[in-house]
């Protein structure tokens, strides 16, 4: 319990030396630029297939479990279209993310800890935790929620190819459900939800990768311990926004 | 001019440094040796405040360092350059960038004035036509001149080179000690060398500290330490064979 709270307490005193007024906003925005290349635009390729391929899965799943013939068919579009918003595009978009993103944060950061690549910005009299972590953070909170809305529409586009493909309902019904008591709402409420997940896995992968330790193996493990406490995280924050949000 | 009073720092149990007093003065090459694990790297990254001391004072001139709050250690920070053991070159910025990177936040150059303050820096370190080539491109001995290069980018008052020798050839090694030597006079630095390297004392040393055990016993120069009757320095300074040798040839010609 004690070690949870000085955990808890680093991470806060982290996070206040991190959003510390940048040395210089010319630098922040050119950081902020490469880190929204790196960490946002290049995980798209992985996000997009993996919402072509989950939305056509659910909408066969969906299809197959309705066999009432009093349930309208055009329910598999309204389903599959409320449960890619409700929780796919964002919570599991953001559990993939944790281990992409995550890792790769937390051990950029671990690397340049255990080189003394971090002490030496210190050395030089620049907030290397604000340079470093604030960049990534503004970044990913910022254009994830993109991300996730991305995803969406590509979760819609996998079910539709699989509609056509396999025919399981008609293209027209899939359609109709699509926009059968659509609620923008939700859209605003799984983009909140994205980027505050995106500001979870930034700031803790960023916080064990900055206190690293113990040579290329402890880089490893903070990357683990990153990855883990994130994705816990996540799962916590899931429940938290979706009662204040959607009761 | 630099002083530490009864600096001392423990991890966990373990003491590692002992009330150590030492003073470091402007245009001296001042070297911290003793045996690995004896408490060197600790106690220059306690000077500089990689590492808080647990008790005892550092100095920069009038200033308490260890007591100043963040934002006036910063100020003191900007007129430090600091040579680590493993060069610590940012891996993402090239040779160039890596010495362009301090002036790029403190100070308001433009870029051409820039470029022609970072050529000057690596020229003055002997590396030339390597400014695009990026830190894993270059040899461990350029590494370090770059690393020299990036210290003294913003003309610092003190350099702090942690073992800056390790993993080097004899004689880039003292290519690079004569580097620090040079830069220390021509600019009347405050440098503090951490090494166990023999050939940098006789090289360099201006003043000599030895650390043993995480104590400081024995403090004088180049010229003396050779002469020394402390049992610890002895050992340490004599520890190979070669060394050996040549103090038995000493003590038969003086006979």
């Amino acid at each position: 319990m004690k070690a949870a709270l000085e955990l808890i307490g680093k991470y806060i005193l982290l996070m206040k030396m991190v959003f510390s007024r940048p040395e210089k906003a010319r630098i922040f925005w050119k950081q902020f630029f490469i880190d929204a290349e790196r960490l946002v635009l290049d995980s798209i390729p992985i996000v997009a297939v993996i919402s072509i391929f989950i939305g056509g899965v659910i909408v066969i799943q969906t299809a197959y479990n309705i066999e009432n013939p009093f349930i309208p068919k055009m329910y598999v579009g309204y389903m599959a279209r409320e449960s890619l918003v409700l929780e796919f595009c964002s919570t599991m978009i953001a559990l993939i993310l944790a281990g992409k993103v995550g890792s790769n944060i937390s051990s950029e950061i671990g690397s340049m800890r255990i080189t003394e690549q971090i002490d030496a910005m210190e050395m030089m009299g620049i907030n290397s935790s604000s340079y470093l972590i604030l960049p990534k953070l503004a970044a990913t909170s910022l254009f994830n929620p993109l991300l996730m809305l991305m995803s969406f529409m590509l979760g819609l586009v996998g079910g539709g190819l699989i509609v056509i493909i396999t025919g399981v309902v008609t293209f027209y019904d899939y359609t109709t459900g699509l926009q059968y008591a659509f609620r923008g709402y939700y859209i605003f409420y799984s983009m909140v939800k994205m980027s505050i997940f995106s500001f979870i896995i930034t700031s803790v992968s960023a916080f064990y990768g900055y206190y690293a330790s113990g040579g290329s193996l402890g880089v490893g493990k903070s990357s683990t311990k990153a990855i883990v406490v994130s994705s816990v995280s996540i799962l916590v924050a899931n429940l938290i926004i979706t009662q204040l949000m959607l009761n | 001019m630099i002083r530490t009073v009864n600096l001392s720092k423990k991890f966990g149990d373990l003491n590692v440094l002992n009330n150590i007093s030492i003073d470091f003065k402007p245009g001296n090459c001042s070297l911290i040796i003793g045996a690995s694990g004896s408490g060197k790297t600790v106690l220059l990254k306690s000077i500089v405040g990689l590492h808080e001391p647990d008790e005892g004072e550092v100095w920069y001139n009038d200033s308490l360092y260890n007591q100043l709050d963040f934002k006036k250690k910063k100020e003191i920070r900007k007129e430090i350059g600091m040579l680590f053991q493993g060069g610590a070159l940012f891996d993402f910025a090239t040779v160039e960038e890596n010495v362009m990177f301090p002036m790029n936040f403190f100070t308001q150059w433009s870029r051409e004035e820039k470029l022609e303050r970072v050529n000057f820096c690596l020229k003055r370190v002997n590396l030339i036509n390597a400014n695009k080539l990026y830190p894993n491109e270059i040899s461990g001995g350029m590494q370090k001149r770059v690393g020299i290069a990036r210290a003294i980018a913003l003309n610092p008052k003190y350099l702090f080179c942690d073992e800056p020798n390790s993993g080097l050839d004899p004689t880039t090694a003292i290519l690079i000690d004569q580097l620090i030597y040079e830069i220390t006079k021509e600019y009347n630095i405050t440098t503090i060398v951490n090494t166990h390297d023999m050939n940098s004392v006789m090289e360099i040393g201006d003043q000599v500290g030895f650390i043993h055990k995480g104590h400081l016993v024995w403090e004088g120069d180049k010229n003396n330490i050779l002469s020394s009757d402390n049992k610890e320095l002895n050992n340490f300074v004599f520890a190979s064979n070669m060394a050996k040798r040549m103090r038995d040839m000493m003590s038969e010609h003086k006979q």
